[in-house]
């Protein structure tokens, strides 16, 4: 118990100390948003056999039930930019450095998150198959339509008209940076993959011990 | 042709005194031919006709000289000319033309006259016919005068007639007289039935004329569609078009129309849906009162609703020759199946013979001849008939349509269908329109409210994209865009939002091409989403859009403010903002005004505005934001309060010291939303006082300083609407704020809003003394007179307001004079508006006080100026002309002469007694009692009824009237036995009640009259019983030597009238 507690304290300020100016994998938690993170994370990884690993299935999950977030493909997408160095499940850091990015991270890191998720081969360049996979189901299908795909297609262009800010072809990430700068809305252009704010405030008063019982009391 | 005359001809209307004209139309046009062709011999009259005398002459105004005369036949007798021609009976000329009145007594005359005429045998005919409105009459006697209804006085006179022949063969004697007189008689009544003759041709004429131009109706739109309904039907060999229906609410008006009232407006009788055979889809008729015409269908994106615009030009008179033209089909089927058209013709034609019958009903000779028509067609068809051996049947349907009898069968099955789903969607409607109550209701309120702001907006004028082959590029992009938005998810809509707003949404085109691909509908059902990213992004299309008129009106009817108020109370402050700067936008019409109101939007802009203090030094982005909401919040209530409704709204919502907190602000982009709100705001006096008591007052002059001229105007202009109030005038002086206002005029810029701001505000400050002192030395007058020339209205009306303010004080007359400004405001007096003349004659007549001044005003003709606005329609233009002629009377000399000069200026002054309002009543009373210093004058007056006038309004209670009545009462008693008669009109019993007013300057006044009417004994007995004495000898002891004087008098006069009484009795 006591190994288990100082394990912890060990990590907590290890967090804080690494990750508060790591450009890379920055974390603007607490240490008591971090204690409680890591609860969580103990409990949603302690069912499944490997302590200190939350598989895919199980993060899946638990993003669905928390951040209403239900486009299979992108969650998908939404682990492996979590899970550094591809390990095919998530460490304690890898969850809560995420988590910072989704909830607290300021525009610059969730430009970057953003791109990582959108760069489906992780090439550094959203390429028109990329977006084209991405956009493919945000259309209703009309019956109407000869070929279903023309509009996605129109669609892809039509993103890409306002992403590719240097015509190359493909969305390169300064292209998405100076796009997202000039319009914070296109930040999620190519998919949802941030929470919504009801659902962010109610997960940052989750872990912040606020309990749910004073958001609805306001 | 008197029928004809009365009735197709078209007169203008007679008013009384003036003759009716004929009207320049092509109808009258026809008729006036007939009759020239008539009368130029080509209407088939004989010799003796021609050379009948008529009873009485036919006269009129030719505009024919004598010299046209000159010919043979006519001789010149004095003045006149006379034609050698004279007539068999009493040997009077046949033709007269004394100066430029014309009279003739044959037709032959007529005739000559008319070929003299030359090309103006058109303007001579005109005007005889103007002038001799039964020329039948003239002609052949009164009998023949044409009458409304049955007229049997040709059938008598053929009577007359025959008993004469029969007389004439029973005395057998050759009476060759008589049978002189007989034969005349038969001239007479061949050239009766020749003019029946011409009646009749003309107004066949005329009723084709009529019937060509008739417009349609709901009738005979529904005669048409259930014709086509019946050869309506499945079977394209057999049935000329599939369906034919109304199209859109089943609802039928009590005038018969089916479109919505908004439409009727515009003459829509009702939409209908026709298929043919031939066509893939189906054509969309717009039934007009001008005609048929195509509109463009149902427009995609509003269920129900029409797109009413007119792809081409084309309109048609009837439905079929529409159907005609759009689908060969048709045409072919009309072709063959003879019936169908038959039936459809009959139909129309009883119409045509319905309204024809309508109009002339009564008119015998028409319809005779109308059925005389009828019988010859009958005839031929019956010669038709003969030949086919089918001579009885003349109704019964042709053959075609027994071996049609199975499938009227069907047709009537199928109507009977669509009968029964019309009801349903009658009762559909009917629900709808309980559920539309509410808006009618909101309507009502509409009316109750005010806006300072012209309503023009509320007339925009719907402008549309022409055809389609020129819509640009952009269209068909936004097209697109639209697309996605409206069949994609967030993720889409996203995209679409961001493209949207790469437009350039400022430029009209891709405002209108958004509504019209349906994007509005789409963008406003966004906001009512849980996406807070859709909803950022709708709105800041909608908040550049908004800026077109035509997107706030289809805003506003597409409930977008409601949505929008609803966002206000949001968390997200960036979507706060957003909505509150689309609400300014859309809310600049009344409608959205109060829509904004209905649903609670005040209190929440209100709300909008409670932000942190602004005079923080460091500001943190979240405190920048919430001040932007307030900005944004200001903006929008700044579009609100332009309606008298919103402004109380606001206030009670808390909206002053809210604004006032934010009036501190340095901000220029805060101030002027701020301030421009306040100045909307407070022309509503609980405002003005509360502008003062919060303190605004200083805030707004230290504005007034700014660089920026809107806010400058702003300011001005919310002081020009304060300073109503004494004290506001007075913080004004004390913040240092006229100095700025004066330095406005000078900075010599074109901005006539902010020129006219500032006049304003300085007008209204200078109704203070102190402020003029200021004025002066600022030397304000210079500058304003300046500002006489070449300006637009609203800055003339509040500089000259401000000059007539300033001439209250005696050394700004002169220094006016000394500016040049006596001469433009003169010339100002024969303007037109309102505000403006009232301005104009009181600093005219405060000008006028000065006797130089004066000398240039009547040089100017300025009092015959003031003197006509007298006439003016506005009562407080009379007033304020009337009180400027006061000191002009005064101050002029000469003033009696000068006032007789103007013809009817007495008789004018004094009926305005007559007038109803109070201030225009004291006003020419004041002049009366100036006019009355001339004994001349007075006798005039006197003349023109002015006592009994004055006695009658004495018993009003309103002090101002009293003074000058009173005032007015004492001059008139100078003249004749007027004294006597103020007395007999009991005026003398109600002025004593006035020295029970507390106004000294009655007291006055009314002391000097009683004084004048007690040189009367019977007054002074009058004035005793309504015990005079008492309040006199009170005011005896006045300090107002003036008023100590009367009174004694008075006392005096009444006093003596006892001693002599006394001195009767006992003598």
């Amino acid at each position: 118990m006591t190994s288990r507690r100082k394990f912890q304290e060990q990590f907590i300020q290890n967090m804080l100390k690494n990750h508060k100016s790591d450009s890379e994998r920055p974390c603007h938690f607490s240490a008591l948003e971090i204690t409680s993170l890591l609860e969580l994370f103990n409990k949603f990884s302690g069912t499944a056999g490997h302590k200190h690993r939350l598989e895919r299935v199980r993060f899946r999950d638990e993003l669905h039930k928390s951040f209403q977030i239900t486009d299979d493909f992108l969650m998908d997408r939404i682990f492996r930019a979590f899970d550094k160095g591809s390990k095919g499940y998530l460490r304690p850091e890898d969850f809560i450095c995420g988590l910072s990015t989704l909830l607290v991270g300021n525009l610059e890191d969730q430009m970057k998150y953003c791109f990582q998720v959108y760069d489906l081969n992780s090439d550094g360049y959203i390429s028109r198959e990329e977006m084209f996979h991405l956009l493919k189901s945000t259309l209703v299908k009309q019956s109407t339509e000869e070929d279903p795909d023309e509009g996605v297609k129109d669609l892809v262009e039509t993103a890409l008209k306002k992403l590719d800010c240097d015509h190359d072809g493909r969305v390169s990430y300064p292209d998405f940076k100076q796009a997202v700068t000039q319009d914070t809305l296109m930040l999620e252009c190519l998919g949802t993959c941030l929470p919504n704010d009801k659902s962010k405030k109610a997960f940052l008063q989750l872990i912040r011990g606020e309990g749910g019982c004073e958001m609805w009391q306001r | 042709m008197g029928q004809t005359l009365q009735r197709a001809a078209q007169w203008t209307s007679a008013k009384d005194g003036a003759r009716g004209k004929l009207e320049f139309s092509t109808l009258n046009e026809d008729i006036l031919n007939h009759i020239l062709n008539f009368a130029e011999g080509s209407g088939g009259k004989t010799a003796e006709e021609n050379s009948l005398v008529f009873k009485k002459p036919l006269v009129w105004t030719t505009s024919l000289k004598p010299s046209a005369f000159s010919g043979s036949g006519y001789v010149e007798k004095g003045t006149s000319v006379v034609s050698e021609a004279t007539s068999a009976k009493d040997g009077s000329p046949l033709l007269e033309l004394n100066g430029n009145k014309l009279s003739i007594l044959t037709l032959e005359q007529g005739e000559r006259v008319l070929q003299i005429a030359g090309d103006k045998k058109m303007v001579e005919l005109r005007a005889c016919l103007e002038e001799n409105k039964d020329p039948v009459a003239n002609m052949l006697g009164d009998r023949f005068a044409t009458v409304d209804g049955a007229d049997n006085s040709i059938y008598r006179y053929i009577e007359e007639i025959n008993k004469e022949i029969e007389q004439l063969a029973k005395t057998s004697e050759g009476n060759e007289e008589k049978s002189k007189e007989l034969e005349e008689k038969k001239v007479v009544i061949s050239l009766r039935l020749k003019l029946l003759r011409l009646d009749e041709q003309m107004l066949n004429a005329s009723i084709i004329k009529i019937s060509n131009d008739l417009r349609l109706n709901p009738k005979i739109v529904d005669g048409e569609v259930s014709v086509l309904k019946q050869v309506s039907g499945d079977d394209s060999n057999k049935h000329a078009l599939e369906f034919i229906n109304y199209y859109g609410e089943t609802y039928v008006y009590q005038n018969g129309c089916r479109a919505q009232p908004w439409r009727q407006l515009n003459g829509d009788i009702c939409y209908l849906v026709i298929k043919c055979f031939d066509m893939e889809n189906p054509i969309y008729v717009t039934a007009n009162t001008s005609g048929y015409y195509l509109n463009k269908g149902p427009s995609d994106d509003k269920s129900g609703q029409l797109d009413y615009e007119k792809p081409d030009a084309d309109t048609y008179k009837d439905l079929v020759t529409l159907i005609k033209a759009k689908s060969p089909k048709f045409a072919e089927m009309i072709e063959k199946q003879e019936f169908t058209v038959k039936q459809k013709e009959t139909s129309l034609d009883h119409h045509g013979a319905y309204s024809k019958d309508d109009e002339v009903d009564g008119d015998q000779t028409f319809r005779s001849e109308h059925q005389a028509t009828w019988q010859q067609k009958d005839q031929q068809q019956d010669k038709e008939r003969k030949q086919k051996t089918q001579t009885k049947a003349r109704l019964e349907p042709s053959l075609k349509w027994k071996a049609l009898g199975l499938e009227e069968d069907q047709m009537s099955k199928h109507s009977q269908q669509i009968k029964k789903k019309r009801k349903s969607s009658v009762l559909v409607d009917q629900r709808k329109k309980t559920s539309s109550k509410t808006p009618v209701g909101e309507q009502e309120d509409h009316f109750s409210e005010s806006s300072t702001e012209s309503e023009e907006e509320e007339e925009a004028i719907e402008r549309r994209a022409e055809a389609n082959a020129d819509l640009p590029s952009e269209y068909w992009q936004i097209q697109k865009l639209v697309k996605y938005l409206k069949g994609g998810n967030q993720t889409a809509t996203i995209i679409a939002l961001c493209s949207l707003r790469d437009f350039n949404l400022a430029q009209e085109t891709c405002q209108l091409a958004i509504r019209d691909v349906g994007g509005l509908e789409v963008l406003i059902n966004l906001l009512d989403t849980e996406e807070v990213k859709c909803k950022i992004g709708a709105l800041k299309i909608l908040k550049e859009i908004s800026r077109n008129t035509q997107i706030r009106r289809a805003i506003a009817d597409l409930g977008g403010l409601q949505t929008m108020v609803k966002i206000l109370r949001d968390a997200d402050k960036d979507l706060k903002c957003l909505a509150a700067e689309t609400i300014a936008n859309v809310a600049k019409f009344r409608r959205a005004r109060r829509t904004v109101r209905q649903h609670g939007g005040i209190q929440r802009l209100v709300n909008l505005l409670d932000c942190v203090k602004l005079t923080n030094v460091t500001m943190t982005p979240e405190m920048e934001l919430s001040v932007e909401v307030a900005r944004c919040g200001a903006l929008a209530l700044w579009s609100c309060s332009k309606s008298k409704k919103n402004k109380e709204a606001m206030r009670k919502a808390g909206a002053i010291p809210l604004l006032a907190k934010l009036l501190k602000s340095e901000h220029e982009n805060m101030l002027i939303p701020v301030v421009g709100t306040l100045q909307e705001c407070a022309s509503e006096p609980s405002y003005g006082l509360a502008i003062r008591t919060e303190g605004m007052i200083e805030d707004l002059v230290k504005n007034l300083k700014s660089s920026n001229p809107e806010l400058q105007m702003h300011c001005a202009s919310a002081i020009f609407k304060c300073a109503e109030e004494k004290e506001t005038r007075d913080l004004v002086r004390q913040y240092g704020g006229l100095d700025p206002l004066v330095g406005l005029l000078s900075s010599n810029n074109d901005d006539k809003q902010l020129l006219a701001a500032a006049t304003g505000a300085i007008w209204k400050c200078s109704i203070s003394p102190e402020n003029v002192q200021r004025f002066q030395e600022l030397k304000a007058i210079d500058l304003l007179v300046g500002l006489l020339n070449n300006q637009p209205e609203e800055v003339l009306v509040n500089v000259v307001g401000a000059l007539g303010e300033l001439a209250k004080d005696p050394p700004n007359r002169m220094a006016i004079r000394k500016a040049g400004g006596i001469a433009p405001l003169v010339n100002l007096l024969t303007g037109t508006n309102q505000a403006l003349l009232v301005n104009v004659t009181r600093a005219v007549g405060e000008c006028a006080e000065e006797s130089e001044n004066m000398i240039i005003i009547d040089k100017l003709d300025g009092v015959r100026l003031l003197w006509s606005l007298l006439k003016n329609q506005n009562k407080e233009v009379q007033a304020s002309a009337a009180w400027a002629i006061c000191p002009c009377i005064e101050n002029a000399k000469d003033a009696g002469e000068m006032v007789r000069s103007f013809v009817g200026g007495l008789e004018l002054i004094v009926s305005l007694l007559k007038s109803e309002d109070k201030e225009v009543l004291a006003a020419v009373c004041a002049a009366i009692a100036n006019i009355a210093k001339d004994e001349e004058n007075l006798a005039v007056i006197t003349d023109h009824g002015v006592v009994p006038m004055l006695a009658k309004l004495t018993n009003t209670t309103d002090d101002k009237l009293r003074r000058h009545l009173a005032e007015a009462i004492a001059r008139c008693c100078n003249w004749g036995n007027n004294r006597t008669s103020f007395g007999k009109e009991r005026a003398v019993a109600p002025l004593v009640r006035y020295l029970r007013s507390k106004d000294e300057n009655v007291h006055r006044s009314t002391a000097r009259a009683l004084f004048q009417l007690s040189k009367n004994p019977e007054n002074c007995i009058t004035m005793h019983e309504a015990g005079v004495v008492k309040p006199l000898i009170k005011m005896v002891g006045s300090k107002d030597e003036d008023l100590q004087e009367s009174s004694a008098g008075c006392i005096g006069n009444i006093r003596r009238l006892a001693l002599a009484n006394e001195k009767a009795r006992y003598a």
